[in-house]
Order: structure tokens, then C-alpha cells, then sequence
């Protein structure tokens, strides 16, 4: 199979400022992955080319990159699934992190967001003489989260992260969710208010970008919300996001669809006139492409059905 | 310049684990990597880590002789009773830690059955332990707020009057070489697989470690014993777990047959690992093969037992080969997996050159001898990983500073500067790698013969001699690992170096180590571990007797 790698490349050390990108042409085996080309690149045609990789089967984290756009790890990515009609293949570093040299990034920012989420077990008192009593299938839903590589795919193309610097992202809150789930832990409370607090659990925009990207399951986003039903079980609900959450939920519940007019003020406060006022510009924006919610906010018809629908859902919990 | 008591040489699960003991001690202490640790090939030991718990109706000696019967009475008994008594303890303490590990029914810790063990003794969180168990030691060094130079590679020992006092190491990312002055410097950067081609190894195995200890006058032993796994992927030579035969995956070979009957009619599928793949190796020579491979057949276990306990594999062999374990068998073959010998220490890590320690699968303790038993490589980290981050924190407190000087780093520095002025003389790195990886596949592999041996011996000499003129490409510093390679090489060298001169002195067939010539073990002549120093003269052979406590050798049957 003939195939042109579009390599996104860096050279710190150059005297040209910038990247650029440069192609190989190569012949490779119908079955190859990404990362089978790239070592080939490395190894027969241009020995400058710097990529991280290890252990060629998804399971150290080492080779994350993005293919075509999106974060992918290249040693599970068969060439044929993204080559495009003319063989080309686009390879560029992470996204949302510093890049050391063409598709190495610096992942310092990643693992002080990990650090930050204290990531380690933190039991109540002495350890058992043996292990903790725990059932298997609490276990095995951990497994799921467990099996995160670390290998920053989900942090590469998080939408949130592109515009919040400071948010924990997707690899980070995973994490933690492993925390809240482990009947060993007992710093759930303190864990869930400080996921909470600003940059944490309520800045994910839910675009599902990291539950695509991500090669292990692991599904960060959901594990995200997930930490965000428990935080307001827990009763941190004082604060923009679960209260844009649940007050989201309760103006759908009340008329059978959402009146945005009175969200930002339910998620606010009344009287909370500098957030209220940093929202005149968006608010004026909606207004000028005829984008302005009606003033008198009506039911929709039916309403006492969706409501019917919340009050069984509820009933369920 | 940058100093710590205790310096620890590699991010994997014996490098944390020692890096902890060393911190718990109170010492300054600090890891080296030449990956992030989480990165560290201890990732992709998939099925468990084997320990006799007491409680479990289990009791260490069972495990212990089975190590030693598995080794083939080349293990050091002394040393494998240590494993397997503290084994017990170390379980609980990296459940405490917070490894996940999978429960029975009581919600008490659950076992698997693995190779060369008539209990069900392995520990496991589904199939991948070691990634499992890397990540909560990495959350355990985070929380002890032990310093990791993440991306050094090691270019060198410091060696004055015969000790170790620090290394000399590249920072990548700026591509500046330093020393780091420590009292004591623990070895643990892993196995050294990709000598051969294929391996299930990672990139990174390179034997850098073993290399550097016998540059710097510390013994290798066993270096011929080298573990092939009976079941690695077909096409690319990944790693299929033995566990799949501990849930009651069958071997089987063209006309269908579970040929394991022939070789081991009592253990089968989970006879030890040399046995399972000669056995393979003769079905695949006497051509009852499958292209090449022997099937492994996990239909009967059923989508939800895959699904739940051995859901990577399925990953892998879906990726890999489109193989849907729950409908079709995968084909596999035998490959290079594991390096049971290494860098000679004594039980608590120490080698023969003060100041310098080892542990995991670059050290030699030995407890694997002639052949490692599926699931005792984690162990081995953890508890040789334990035991030397102890050893050298004691060690670190007792001596006193010595000066080094800065110029040191310029003999590292000016090697660095004569590889990169190389002109351009049509070889690389990959080729010579690729060129010495199939001659150890072609002749240091499942059956060895001595002509075999001597035409591989031959070959490495040709190999080391273009490696001495080997030019790189990258001429730059930051993240340069185009010399990398070449570094690499030169330790891959001279590893191969020591396994070939090793194996041709054996003259018997123990473990995993399997002469034509000599095809019966040799208790009389051979029952001791071969020893290689590197000397001006080149590698020197020596004799250590094998220390035995309570097991007399027996003939070994499966």
C-alpha cells in the first residue's frame, strides 16, 4: 500500500521560526499501523524525526498524536481506516499542550493536572491487618477508569481546555472519579469539593470529544458527570455549575422546555448584577441576529406530560 | 551539580518500589527514566502477580518449590524462599496502596491459575496487572513527593576507586548532559528484548542497565537463559497472556489436536513456559503448524469471561489481527519475552561493585534460573525492588561525601560529539539493531545449536565493528533520539555479546536454555550459573555454584 505521511514538523533549534510540514512517501504493508510508518520514516528515510513510542500495543501511552485532526494513539491505528483518497495521512503533536520537537509535546501541564486532583487512595484511619473487604463488581466498574494509559489523547482535542487553560480536563477528573468510586476511599467529601471549585468538574462543555478520542473506554466525560451528580448529592450545589445544572432541569420540568431568560438569573442570583452584566454582550449579540429568547416565556403544549416524565424519573432514583 | 543519597536508574515497578523504600528510610532520594514511569514496560505484564497466601489455604513453600522446579533447579533457593515469604505481604500492601485487584465472592482477593503451579495462586486485575499496579506506585510517588527526572537517559556510571558515587545523564529535552551524584545508585531499568526481532518487548528495552553494570565491572549470570512465550500475536509478535490458558484457553495444533497432551499430559496448556513453547516450536518444525503458528483457542470460555477477565487481549488481537476471541482461535507462535539473567546482586540488591544495586528483570538475584514462572516478574519487582531500596538508603547513610568533578562529564560529552561528527557512510542504528535482532531470533532462540551459536558470535563481532562507525542523522540537541538509538545499540551489543558467549559455554539443555548437542540436563557438570565480566580482553566466564536450602534437583515433568 503506498501512502504519504503529512508530518507537522518542529525544530527548536532552527533558525526558521515556526513549523512546517513535510511529506514522506512510503510503501507499507496493507495491515500497518500509523506508528509502523512512522518508525519506518525514523529508521529509513529521515533519522531528525522525533516521536514518542514504546510499546507498539496501546497499552503505555507513550504515542499519542493527532491523525487527520483528531488525537489518536498511532500504534492502534491501521493506516487504511484514515488514509485519504490521494494516500495522504495528516500527523500532527497534541493539541492543548507546548510542543518540544515535531510530534513530541510537553506534557508537564498534563501531569500537574493530574497531581492536582490528589491522586492517590486516601483511606480513613489504620489499614486492615489483610486486604479490604470490597465486592468484585464495584472492583470491575473500576477497571474501566483503571484502564486509563495516561496517554493525553482526551486532553489533545478537549474543547474546553482550548479556551480554559485552567481547567483540570478529561484525563485528570477521570482520574479522580476512580477515587469517589473506591470503597477504600474516604475523602470522597473533600475530593468532590474540591473537584467542584473553579477549573473542575463544571467547566466540561460535554462536546464528547473525549469519549471519541479516548483508545481505552475510559469515557472521561461521563465519568465527569457522574462526579457532577455526586457533588450535588453530597449538597455542593452552591455554586454556577450545579446550579445552571438543576435549575436547567427545573425550568424543562416547569414548562416543557428551557427559558433561557431566566436561567442565567437562576444560575447567578438576582442580584448578582457583574455576571449578569457580563452577559449584556451576548445577550445583545442574540438580539441583533433576531437570536433573543421571547420575554413572556410560554408552556409548551403538554407540559404536565414532561413533567409526568421528570416526577417517574425522579420516583426512580 | 545535582546530588541525592539514593539514585534510582528506571521508572518501572522495581525502580518506584525502591524508590519509595529508599524515601520511607528518610533519605534523599530521587528516580531517573529515560520515559515517564508510567510509560515503563512493567505496563504490559497482563496477568498477575503470583503469591501463597495463608489464608487462602496456600502456604509458601509450594510456591517455592514450584519456582525452583520451574527454573530448573538453577534458581538460587536461598532467594526464591525470600520471594516467595514475603510475597504474602507484599500482596496486601499494594492492595492497601489501592491496586484494584479483582475479589471472589466474599469480596476477599480473587486468584487465577497460571503456568508451572498446580494452586491457583495469582493475583490479577483483569488482564493488565502491571498497568494497574504502575499507576497506583506512580500515585504513590506523587503522594511522597519523590523528585523524577523524567526523560534522563543514563549515558554512564561514575566509577572511582571501584565504587559507584552518581551517573552522568542526558536531559532530552535540552539535550545537555549532567552528572548526578549519589551515594548509592539502584539499577532498574528492565529487560533488554529488543536484542531480538521479534519480542514482545517494548521500544525501550534495550538492556541499558545491564549494560552500564557490565561496563563497569559488575558480573552478568544466567545471561543465557532467555524466555521465549509460548503465545505471542502472529504478524507483529505482541503478547497474548499466559492467563488466557489459566482461565482454560487450549493449545491446538493444525489437525486440531490439543498437542500439549504429548509434552505435558499432566499440566497441558499450563506446563512452564520453556516446556509449552519447545513443545510448540516441534509441532511448528514437523510442520503442524497454521502458517507458521500454533491456535489458541478461548471459544469455550465464553464472550462474557473474555469480556471481563481478559478484555485487553481481545483489544489487541481485534486490533491487531480482527480476531474476535469469543468466535474464532488466534494464531500465535513462540517469542522472545523475558531475560532471566542479568546484573549479578546478592538477596538485597547489592552487586559486587559498592555502591551499585540492582533489581527487576536487569538484575539476577537469581530466582528465575533456567526459566521464569508466568506471574513471578511482578513479584520480583516488588520485593527486590523493596529490599534494595532499603539496602541502599543504609548504605547511602553510612558513607561519607566524595568529591567528583564536573569535568567528568566531558568524556561523555566528547563520545557524543564523535558519533554526531560521524560522516554519512550508508549504515544507521536500525539496520545494524534489525541485523542483530534475526540472528538472535535465527540462533539464541527455543533450540540453539553450537554451530548456530558460533556463526551468531561471529556476526555480533561484524555488528560491533560497524558499530564503532555507525553515523546518526539528528545533528541537534533537544529530543535527539536518533543518537539515542545509537546508545542503545552499543548496550544492545554488548548484552548480545554476553548471552551468545554464555550459551555456548552451557553444555547441557536446563530451562530454557536447550542444545541440540546436549539435550538432557547435566546436574553434575552444569548445575551452577555461568558468570561474565567484561575485561579488556573481552567477556571473561566464571562459575557460581547454585545455592540449594531444601530441594534436591529431580526430573523435571510437566
Amino acid at each position: 500500500m503506498e501512502v504519504t505521511l503529512n508530518v507537522k514538523r518542529f525544530d527548536p533549534e532552527s533558525k526558521e521560526q515556526g513549523s512546517h510540514f513535510q511529506e514522506y512517501n512510503l510503501e507499507v504493508e496493507d495491515h500497518s499501523t500509523v506508528l509502523d510508518a512512522l518508525v519506518k520514516v525514523r529508521e529509513e528515510v529521515d533519522g531528525t524525526l522525533a516521536l514518542r513510542c514504546s510499546c507498539r500495543a496501546s497499552i503505555c501511552g507513550s504515542c499519542s498524536m493527532r491523525v487527520n485532526g483528531h488525537a489518536k494513539l498511532v500504534c492502534k491505528t491501521k493506516l487504511r481506516d484514515v488514509i485519504q483518497h490521494d494516500h495522504k495521512v495528516l500527523v500532527e503533536p497534541m493539541n492543548n499542550m507546548p510542543v518540544v520537537k515535531d510530534l513530541v509535546a510537553d506534557m508537564k501541564p498534563f501531569w500537574d493536572k493530574v497531581r492536582a486532583i490528589q491522586p492517590w487512595l486516601q483511606p480513613d484511619g489504620a489499614a486492615p491487618e489483610r486486604e479490604y473487604i470490597a465486592p468484585n463488581a464495584t472492583m470491575l466498574h473500576l477497571t474501566g477508569v483503571m484502564s486509563c494509559i495516561m496517554c493525553g489523547a482526551c486532553v489533545s482535542d478537549c474543547t474546553a481546555l482550548e479556551v480554559d487553560k485552567n481547567f483540570l480536563g478529561p484525563a485528570a477528573l477521570a482520574k479522580a472519579y476512580r477515587f469517589l468510586g473506591d470503597p477504600r476511599d474516604d475523602a470522597g467529601n473533600n475530593r468532590l469539593k474540591m473537584y467542584g471549585e473553579s477549573g473542575g468538574i463544571w467547566d466540561c462543555t460535554r462536546c464528547m470529544e473525549c469519549v471519541q478520542v479516548c483508545p481505552k473506554g475510559v469515557a472521561p466525560m461521563e465519568r465527569i458527570m457522574s462526579l457532577r451528580d455526586q457533588a450535588i448529592q453530597a449538597g455542593f450545589n452552591n455554586n454556577n455549575g450545579a446550579r445552571h445544572t438543576e435549575s436547567f432541569s427545573e425550568l424543562v420540568k416547569h414548562s416543557g422546555r428551557l427559558d433561557e431568560l431566566r436561567l442565567p438569573i437562576k444560575t447567578f442570583g438576582m442580584f448578582n448584577f457583574p455576571a449578569l452584566i457580563g452577559l449584556l454582550p451576548v445577550g445583545l449579540r442574540a438580539l441583533r441576529r433576531g437570536k433573543m429568547p421571547p420575554i413572556i416565556h410560554k408552556s409548551i403544549p403538554g407540559a404536565e406530560k414532561v413533567r409526568r416524565i421528570f416526577e417517574k424519573v425522579e420516583g426512580k432514583k | 551539580m545535582l546530588e541525592h543519597d539514593v539514585l534510582v536508574i528506571g521508572g518501572g515497578l522495581a525502580g518506584l518500589r525502591a524508590a519509595l523504600e529508599a524515601q520511607k528510610s528518610g533519605v534523599d532520594v530521587a528516580v531517573i527514566s529515560k520515559v515517564h514511569p508510567v510509560r515503563s514496560h512493567s505496563n504490559a505484564a497482563q496477568g498477575g502477580i503470583n503469591a501463597a497466601l495463608t489464608d487462602r489455604g496456600d502456604n509458601w513453600e509450594d510456591h517455592a518449590y514450584e519456582t525452583v522446579k520451574g527454573s530448573d533447579y538453577l534458581g538460587d533457593q536461598d532467594a526464591i524462599e525470600i520471594l516467595c515469604q514475603e510475597a504474602g505481604q507484599a500482596i496486601i500492601e499494594l492492595e492497601h496502596m489501592g491496586v484494584i485487584f479483582s475479589r471472589d465472592e466474599t469480596g476477599h482477593l480473587g486468584t487465577r491459575a497460571f503456568g508451572g503451579q498446580q494452586k491457583a495462586r495469582t493475583f490479577f486485575v483483569a488482564d493488565f496487572t502491571g498497568q494497574a499496579m504502575l499507576q497506583v506506585m506512580y500515585e504513590q510517588m506523587i503522594k511522597a513527593r519523590v523528585r523524577v527526572y523524567e526523560e534522563w537517559f543514563l549515558t554512564s556510571l561514575v566509577i572511582e576507586d571501584g565504587e559507584c558515587h552518581g551517573v552522568v545523564a542526558l536531559e532530552m529535552i535540552t539535550g545537555t548532559l549532567q552528572i548526578i551524584k549519589a551515594k548509592a545508585v539502584i539499577m532498574a531499568t528492565g529487560g533488554l528484548g529488543r536484542l531480538y526481532e521479534p519480542t514482545t518487548n517494548a521500544l525501550i528495552c534495550t538492556g541499558d542497565g545491564i549494560a552500564l553494570a557490565y561496563r563497569a565491572g559488575a558480573p552478568l549470570i544466567d545471561m543465557e537463559m532467555v524466555q521465549y512465550h509460548p503465545t505471542t500475536l502472529k504478524n507483529n509478535g505482541v503478547l497474548i497472556t499466559e492467563a488466557a490458558r489459566g482461565e482454560g484457553a487450549y493449545l491446538l495444533n493444525s489437525k486440531g489436536e490439543r498437542f500439549m497432551e504429548k509434552y505435558a499430559p499432566n499440566m497441558m496448556e499450563l506446563a512452564s513456559r520453556d516446556v509449552v513453547s519447545r513443545a510448540e516450536q516441534t509441532e511448528i518444525n514437523e510442520r503442524r503448524d497454521v502458517d507458521g503458528c500454533v491456535l489458541l483457542d478461548l471459544r469455550h470460555l465464553g464472550r462474557e469471561k473474555i469480556h471481563e477477565r481478559l478484555s485487553y487481549i481481545n483489544e489487541v488481537s481485534m486490533d491487531f489481527l480482527g480476531i474476535d476471541l469469543a468466535e474464532a482461535p488466534v494464531p500465535v507462535r513462540p517469542g522472545m519475552h523475558y531475560q532471566m539473567g542479568g546484573i549479578k546482586t546478592d538477596v538485597n540488591g547489592a552487586t559486587i561493585v559498592p555502591g551499585l544495586y540492582a533489581a527487576g528483570e536487569c538484575a539476577c538475584v537469581s530466582v528465575h534460573g533456567g526459566n521464569r514462572l508466568g506471574a513471578n516478574s511482578l513479584l520480583d519487582t516488588i520485593i527486590f525492588g523493596r529490599r534494595s531500596g532499603e539496602a541502599a538508603a543504609i548504605y547511602s547513610r553510612e558513607k561519607v561525601d566524595k568529591q567528583i568533578l564536573e569535568s567528568r562529564v566531558s568524556q561523555d560529552e566528547n563520545h557524543l560529539k564523535e558519533i554526531m561528527a560521524r560522516g554519512d557512510n550508508g549504515d544507521t542504528p536500525a539496520k545494524i539493531r534489525r541485523e542483530m535482532g534475526v540472528t538472535m531470533n535465527d540462533y539464541a532462540a527455543v533450540f540453539r545449536t553450537t554451530e548456530g551459536m558460533g556463526i551468531a558470535r561471529e556476526k555480533l563481532r561484524g555488528l560491533k565493528e560497524r558499530y564503532q562507525s555507525v553515523p546518526v542523522q539528528d545533528k541537534g540537541r533537544v529530543f535527539n533520539t536518533n543518537i539515542l538509538f545509537a546508545l542503545e545499540l552499543g548496550f544492545m551489543l554488548d548484552c548480545a555479546e554476553t548471552i551468545v558467549v554464555s550459551a555456548l559455554e552451557r553444555k547441557e539443555s536446563r530451562g530454557a536454555h536447550y542444545m541440540a548437542e546436549y539435550p538432557q540436563r547435566d546436574d553434575e557438570n552444569w548445575m551452577k550459573h555461568i558468570s561474565v565480566k567484561n575485561t579488556p580482553g573481552g567477556p571473561t566466564l566464571d562459575y557460581i555454584p547454585v545455592t540449594i536450602t531444601q530441594w534436591q534437583p529431580q526430573v523435571r515433568s510437566y
